[in-house]
């Protein structure tokens, strides 16, 4: 399953190209974290910080780490984990918003 | 070694030939079974330490005020023990000890995924345990801050608290790096024609313990650096002096030591369901519902660790949420009592030792469990918050839980361990000292926790004098029955009769194994069958 797709990237070679855009968007994002901290946003500034973070993620995990090439169970595995992430910030917001 | 070819000649791992021998095999040994062995000659010693540490206390609580040592010694003890325990102890007790041999042999595979991992992840763990324990000894005096290190006195105190939150941070790796390599095996190492839901249960278990140890443990691992920093350099993380939050603080905390609590039972609660169909002869009843409950247990469990916090000072609603939380995550706890119960039901029952320490377990655990939901309600939450009620639940859950089911897998898996077999007249009455002792070191502390008694003190009012008399009589039944039970078990694996390789009539794959199994566990591929507990 999973093991045979890891070696279809492997055989057709890795896509440097790609991975080169993927890493001027990851700085252009860094660069977008540390300017939006000069910005007020307000209660949303977390919210927006926390955006950000998320998509960066996203792309090293989906193409750094070859996410994107592996079977349906390792991905539902790691958006559980994402989910499980954003469930406990929540929680931890319900006692900072109503204290 | 063998390559899957032909028929290998027997050698056990324990007499295998490596590039080294004496201590040096053992040190730069790969093999998951030895690993396992190292680990639990230290978890064996930091408990007994512990064990030490535990019962000193004991001896200062026979009367009021000063009895052996002063207020500020009992501090530094109760911290020492309680990161012993947790950190060194129970943490890795199960899951590093009989996981790594078992977890393998369990799906048919030869080793873990990483096995240099492996060996990196128990020097880590010795690394951190000594440090632990050397912290005692510095000049600034034990930390006295408790094992929960609770800002924003832990980082204000004189004592060496820096040097034991660096040793929970180096175990709290170790225990990150086994969680990886136990999830990478359930996925990477099964045998052929081992589906997920052909794996009996005790994987099932590691599997949903080793995410926690993944996803939760870095969250201590940054907590404990931010108390670090604000230490050194008065970064206000949690200190309100300094600007910070120390509710913050307690959130970070136990965001991961909630779930900690189910690393330790999860994999307590695989191995009881691994010796109750053995010891009733009989299929395990709700195969599928116990497997889904363990994960269930560590999804939910990491969402309710708020109710630690009830009298903290967090928002009304906030407490109310972790209190609801916290009474669904009992459900999946239930079902597999009632799952073992039903399993019981009708077997052939036979009383040996795994089978009485499982039994134990599972009324010290229902103790513990449905003392834990008077703790998860607010109203009575806020009555005996901090008093030695708590100290009662906790106990129940990670001594009689996690630390009964320990013995019960070591007197199960020893004969396969070692290839020897322990006396078991002399194991059943240790079991039964053991039950006893526990019962009275630790149900007293129930009723006088309710009366008021407060926990992490050394001194109390001498109306509470008999019962603390009472729980300290316990506690040195309980050592007595430990000692006897460990030395039975020593005797056993060091000269013990030779063991069969299917002693109690298991029907898992290390008991097709020869005792002591051989280095790669299977010469052949084993037979996978469509239920792991088919006793047919
Ligand atoms: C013979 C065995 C043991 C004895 C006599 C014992 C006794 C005690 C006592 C007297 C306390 C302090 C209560 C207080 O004043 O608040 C304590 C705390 C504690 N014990 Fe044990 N215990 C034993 C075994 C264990 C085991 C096996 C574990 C865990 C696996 C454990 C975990 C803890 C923890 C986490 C604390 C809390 C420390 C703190 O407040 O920071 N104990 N124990």
């Amino acid at each position: 399953m999973s093991n045979k797709n890891a070696h279809a990237v492997e055989h057709s070679g890795t896509d440097y190209m790609l991975l080169g855009k993927i890493l001027v968007l990851l700085m252009f994002f860094t660069f977008a974290t540390i300017t939006i901290t000069e910005l007020d946003f307000g209660t949303l500034t977390l919210t927006v910080a926390l955006l950000i973070a998320g998509v960066k993620s996203y792309f090293v995990i989906a193409y750094f780490m070859h996410l994107k090439h592996e079977g349906l169970l390792l991905k539902i595995l790691v958006i559980s984990v994402f989910i499980l992430y954003i469930l406990i910030v929540l929680i931890t917001l319900i006692d900072y918003y109503y204290r | 070694m063998s390559n899957g070819v032909g028929k290998v000649e027997y050698v056990s791992y324990l007499e295998h030939k490596g590039k080294y021998t004496g201590i040096m095999s053992w040190l730069t040994t790969m093999d998951h079974k030895r690993i396992s062995l190292m680990y639990m000659y230290g978890v064996m010693t930091f408990f007994f330490v512990g064990v030490v540490l535990g019962l000193t206390m004991k001896v200062e609580h026979l009367t009021p005020g000063e009895t052996i040592m002063k207020a500020q010694t009992y501090n530094g003890v109760f911290t020492v023990h309680g990161i012993i325990m947790i950190f060194m102890v129970v943490i890795p007790g199960l899951s590093a000890v009989f996981g790594n041999f078992f977890l393998p042999i369990l799906i048919g595979g030869k080793d873990v995924s990483f096995p240099k991992l492996n060996l990196f992840s128990w020097y880590l763990y010795i690394t951190g345990s000594i440090l632990a324990v050397v912290s005692q000894f510095m000049k600034a005096g034990p930390p006295d801050s408790g094992w929960t290190f609770y800002a924003p006195y832990s980082s204000s105190t004189g004592t060496s608290v820096i040097m034991a939150t660096t040793a929970a941070f180096i175990l709290g790796f170790s225990s990150i790096l086994t969680g990886l390599n136990f999830i990478v095996t359930v996925h990477r190492m099964r045998a052929p024609g081992m589906k997920f839901f052909n794996m009996p249960l005790f994987p099932w278990s590691l599997y949903a313990t080793a995410w926690i140890q993944l996803l939760a443990t870095p969250v201590i691992g940054i907590t404990l650096v931010m108390l670090i920093a604000e230490r050194l350099f008065k970064i206000g993380f949690f200190d309100p002096a300094l600007g910070g939050d120390p509710i913050l603080f307690q959130h970070l905390f136990w965001i991961y030591s909630h779930p900690a609590v189910y690393v330790m039972i999860l994999p307590a609660m695989g191995a009881i369901t691994e010796i109750i169909p053995t010891f009733c002869q009989k299929k395990i009843y709700g195969y599928k519902a116990i497997a889904l409950s363990s994960l269930a247990i560590a999804g939910v469990g990491f969402l309710v660790w708020g109710h630690h916090m009830y009298t903290s000072g967090m928002s009304e609603n906030a407490r109310w949420f972790f209190s609801l939380l916290t009474f669904i995550v009992a459900v999946p706890s239930a079902i597999k009592v009632f799952n073992w119960i039903l399993t019981m039901y009708k077997g052939s029952i036979d009383l040996k030792p795994p089978f009485l320490y499982a039994l134990s377990f599972i009324f010290l655990f229902i103790i513990g469990g449905t003392t834990g939901l008077l703790l998860g309600s607010v109203a009575t939450n806020v009555q005996v918050h901090d008093t030695a009620f708590v100290v009662a639940h906790f106990h129940y859950i990670i001594f009689g839980g996690m630390g009964f089911a320990f013995f019960a897998a070591i007197h199960y898996w020893l004969p396969k361990m070692y290839g020897r077999m322990y006396n078991i007249k002399i194991a059943n009455i240790a079991a039964v000292i053991n039950f006893i002792g526990f019962n009275i070191l630790y149900f007293p502390q129930f009723v006088i926790g309710m009366q008021g008694m407060p926990r992490r003190y050394y001194d109390y009012p001498a109306e509470f004098q008999p019962a603390q008399i009472f729980s300290s009589i316990g506690g040195f039944i309980l050592a007595f029955g430990l000692v006897m039970m460990v030395w039975n078990l020593v005797k056993g694996a060091r000269s013990g009769e030779k063991a069969p390789d299917n002693p109690w009539g298991g029907s898992t794959l290390e008991w097709t194994l020869p005792s002591p199994p051989s280095l790669e566990n299977f010469d052949e591929a084993p037979v996978i069958k469509e239920n792991p507990y088919d006793y047919k």
